[in-house]
């Protein structure tokens, strides 16, 4: 199973990848979701799948799935949500202040340089 | 003995009271009366260990200051540092009293004299340092000060280019000679000169010891201006004539030659030191005799007259090195004579370089003007200055009675002398190093007579000049008198500097030979009719023939085109390295975000697949995997459907609804995973999302379609393959990692350590609770991020002026 979930894991990666690279700031948001899709599934993968029950103490449970990964990516679950929201409010933002939300027309003014 | 490090600190100390001195002088008197105390005291001070000097004492003292590093202020006063604290000292008291007539008291005069302290400070400081990080420290700082005093009047775009040239050129070689210490430092242990002498046996067979040879030359040829860096030189005579006559003729441009002799007993048996030192030095004695020529500045005449000495001083301190070669024995000790004559002629340049300058400085003073094309017969007017003239260029031009005869007389002895040596194959071009010494002797003869005749004699033209010329002050006159007094006085009783200044001097550098007195000749002004003296009466006959023909030969000066002096190769250097480095920066700092991500990713996918690709790190282990199930298959599906869709999509609210299938997908796997928790919050957290992209819609433009040409998009599907490739690759070679034990188990006894029996929970708010805090800093940020984005808006107003 894990060897499928390393092939899952790089199509996320291709996909977030392809849509950062595209002209649009929605796309670029959109994408960078993706790859922290694809980040969270490699952490739990990586921990490997195996493991029969939840990492939850019960009567005669003996093997539990390794719960140090899961609480790394409730962390970064949170923390990209976050950052996800504050994105979505920045790209609201400045399309509103530049009237475009074509990446490739964002270059500071003259005066920077 | 503090002494030494007294005379070290006073000028610094000197410096930083002069602005309080400054406010209250300025009325009562000139500024320049206080200054004259410093070196006048430091020289007074000094000269009193001359006699224990020639007895051959030598006085060490040590202050710490990092001594963890062994690098300790450490002075050391020896014969060679004690002629060249007497020359700054010296020559530097007769400036400062120059100066006070010199400059007006309307001029900015506490900047001068605080640089000047500064520059006075740090050149003892090179002199007097035994430790190298010292000698550095202060060799770095008589660059900044001269850089400030060639810049002196910064109103004049000339001044702010000359000082900038000379700025780069010297830093540029204080950093090599600083690489070349740190290289004495690793093959020695030791950052005192004194001990790395005394273990010179010891480091001669390093690795690092040829390349700290030549790193540390290039420090000492760029301070002394030796060929082909002496381009700055010239355009330092943008500084006042004070500071020319001190830093650019006795002082400064001397620091690389003491550098030279410092390091002769290190590297002086060496065949690479011998060659580049004596051919460099004799190119730029002829390169600068040469040049001088043609000038029809007086200053600009007198700095390429100050290159050609140097290159002398330089060249006959290589062809000293021959001695340590050879080690001590009888015949030896002729090689020896060629460092005593560049040390003679060191004191002698200083004398009269300091004279010539001052010279010229009263000239300009005097008549508005030093131009030789509107100069003539001001012999009559100034009568003292044309002595001074006539004495200083006399004794430049090496003729008896002055005392530059001597030591032009003793370097046609040390180059008629080194035909003879068999080491380093020289035999082979020995005539190569009389004929080039005679020839540029001529030229400087050839100079030293238009100096006096173009400046003096001749026609007044008194159209061509703003003033009418009388004498200067006598003021002005004391400095250079002093220094012509000491250039006749040193042609008739040249054994007392011999003896009590340069004898100890040679000591230092051929510390290795037993008896001094034998390294020091007895000078005498008469030594028969001999091939030297024929040398000098050719010198004189041609010299005179090629200046009474100047005029037909001149024009020979224009085959040298403008386009390839040195100064143009400069210029066009510094032009292209920085259209080079606009041009490259123009090339990837696009301003494009899409480029510097594309960058980002090829540099990624290089970096880790490369590695990946050149080491051994891909071997698989699947033996653990765990089995598949057929449910699981469809999510795998379902996920790779929703990403790869995702690519594809048209609308936004298609995009967004993708994203959710992905993201409920996801939930889904943790359930089937075992992972309750994140189940939970994925599902929530999705939610939200999703609701927060709908609600932003209302806000946002429509996704616009993407329509680059088709090889862009054939480019980024490339990289984002290779990245999904890059990262499949690293999960598959990372996974079932099993060289260490996974710390899980230690969290199943949660129950006894944290009284919880969720593990996860357990660890988020108990183990790793830091982790959840934090976490929740970033929501709190990001909330804050969020309002003020939403809320605070800038007033119009503002937004224009901050546009």
């Amino acid at each position: 199973m894990e060897i499928i979930m390393a092939f899952v894991i790089g199509f996320l990666f291709m996909a977030a990848v392809y849509l950062i690279l595209s002209k649009s700031l929605l796309r670029i948001i959109i994408g960078t979701g993706l790859l922290s899709h694809g980040a969270h599934l490699l952490i739990l993968t990586m921990g490997g799948l195996g493991g029969e029950a939840p990492p939850v103490l019960s009567e005669g449970a003996k093997a539990f799935a390794d719960p140090l990964p899961q609480a790394l990516i409730l962390t970064a679950i949170v923390i990209s949500f976050g950052v996800t929201a504050f994105f979505l409010v920045l790209a609201y933002r400045s399309y509103q202040e530049l009237n475009t939300d074509d990446i490739s027309l964002m270059r500071g003014s003259d005066e920077d340089e | 003995m503090v002494t030494v490090l007294i005379a070290i600190l006073l000028p610094f100390v000197c410096a930083a009271l002069i602005p309080l001195l400054y406010r209250r002088l300025r009325r009562v008197t000139h500024l320049g009366w206080f200054v004259l105390s410093v070196p006048f005291i430091l020289f007074l001070l000094l000269a009193r260990y001359i006699p224990q000097l020639a007895e051959g004492k030598t006085f060490i003292h040590t202050c710490e200051w990092i001594p963890s590093f062994n690098i300790n202020f450490t002075t050391y006063l020896d014969g060679l540092s004690m002629i060249f604290g007497l020359l700054i000292t010296g020559v530097g008291s007769l400036v400062i009293l120059y100066s006070i007539f010199y400059l007006s008291t309307k001029e900015s005069l506490h900047h001068f004299y605080c640089y000047l302290l500064l520059f006075m400070g740090a050149m003892l400081g090179v002199v007097f340092s035994d430790n190298l990080m010292v000698l550095y420290t202060f060799w770095e700082l008589t660059s900044v000060s001269s850089f400030l005093l060639i810049a002196f009047w910064h109103h004049r775009k000339a001044s702010r280019a000359g000082a900038k040239k000379a700025m780069m050129i010297t830093v540029f070689g204080g950093l090599s000679m600083l690489a070349g210490f740190l290289m004495l430092y690793v093959a020695s242990h030791t950052f005192s000169i004194r001990e790395i002498v005394a273990n010179v046996e010891v480091i001669r067979d390093h690795t690092l010891f040829t390349p700290a040879l030549i790193l540390i030359l290039l420090g000492a040829f760029t301070k002394s201006a030796q060929f082909p860096f002496h381009i700055w030189l010239p355009d330092a005579m943008e500084a006042p004539t004070p500071v020319s006559a001190y830093l650019h003729s006795a002082t400064m441009v001397k620091a690389g030659i003491y550098l030279v002799a410092r390091f002769s007993p290190v590297f002086g048996g060496e065949a690479v030191w011998f060659w580049l030192v004596s051919v460099i030095g004799l190119v730029t004695l002829f390169w600068g005799s040469f040049n001088a020529v043609r000038q029809t500045d007086l200053k600009a005449l007198l700095a390429f007259s100050t290159v050609s000495q140097l290159g002398l001083i330089m060249s006959l301190f290589g062809l000293g090195s021959v001695g340590h070669y050879y080690g001590y024995e009888e015949n030896s000790i002729l090689y020896t004579q060629a460092s005593f004559a560049a040390l003679f002629h060191l004191v002698n340049h200083s004398t009269f370089k300091g004279a010539l300058f001052m010279m010229v400085g009263i000239v300009d003073h005097e008549v508005g003007t030093r131009d030789i094309r509107r100069l003539g017969g001001l012999m009559s007017f100034m009568p003292i200055t044309f002595t001074i003239a006539v004495i200083g260029s006399f004794s430049m031009a090496g003729l008896p009675p002055f005392n530059g005869f001597l030591s032009k007389e003793m370097f046609f002895a040390a180059v008629l002398a080194i035909r003879d040596v068999e080491a380093f194959s020289i035999a082979d071009i020995g005539l190569f190093f009389p004929i080039v010494a005679w020839v540029a002797s001529i030229f400087t003869f050839v100079y030293s007579l238009i100096l006096i005749s173009r400046t003096f004699l001749g026609k007044l033209q008194p159209e061509k000049i703003d003033k009418k010329p009388h004498e200067a002050p006598l003021g002005m006159l004391i400095s250079p008198i002093i220094l012509c007094l000491l250039v006749v006085g040193i042609f008739f009783f040249p054994n007392i500097l011999g003896h009590y200044i340069l004898e100890p001097a040679m000591a230092s550098i051929y510390p290795t030979f037993p008896t001094t007195s034998e390294l020091t000749p007895h000078i005498h002004a008469w030594h028969g009719i001999n091939a030297e003296l024929l040398m000098t009466v050719g010198v004189i006959i041609i010299g005179i023939i090629l200046f009474k023909t100047l005029k037909s030969w001149k024009p020979l000066y224009r085959l040298f085109s403008q386009k390839y002096t040195f100064n143009t190769y400069y210029n066009r250097m510094i032009e292209m390295s920085e259209n080079g480095s606009q041009k490259l920066t123009n090339k990837y700092m696009t301003g494009n975000l899409t480029h510097y991500f594309v960058y980002i990713y090829v540099f990624f996918v290089a970096l880790i697949a490369g590695y990946f690709v050149w080491s051994d790190a891909m071997t698989f282990n699947f033996d653990k995997d765990s089995a598949i199930e057929s449910y699981e298959l469809i999510l795998v599906f379902v996920m790779i459907f929703a990403a790869v869709w995702m690519i594809f999509a048209k609308g936004r609210v298609t995009a967004m609804l993708l994203n959710g299938v992905l993201g409920y997908s996801i939930a889904f796997f943790f359930v089937i995973f075992r992972a309750p928790d994140l189940a939970l919050t994925q599902l929530v957290v999705e939610s939200v999302t999703t609701a927060l992209f709908l609600l932003c819609f209302k806000y946002l433009p429509d996704l616009m379609p993407e329509l680059p040409r088709k090889r862009v998009q054939w480019s980024k599907a490339l990289i984002s393959i290779f990245v999904g490739a890059t990262v499949t690759i690293v999960g598959l070679a990372v996974v079932h990692y099993d060289r260490f034990e996974p710390v899980a188990t230690y969290f199943n006894d949660a129950y006894e350590l944290a009284g919880g029996s969720n593990i996860v929970n357990t660890i988020l708010g108990d183990f790793r609770a830091f982790d959840t805090m934090l976490e929740v800093v970033v929501l709190l940020i990001a909330g804050l991020g969020v309002y003020a984005l939403t809320k605070l808006k800038p007033r119009k107003e503002e937004a224009d002026h901050e546009n």
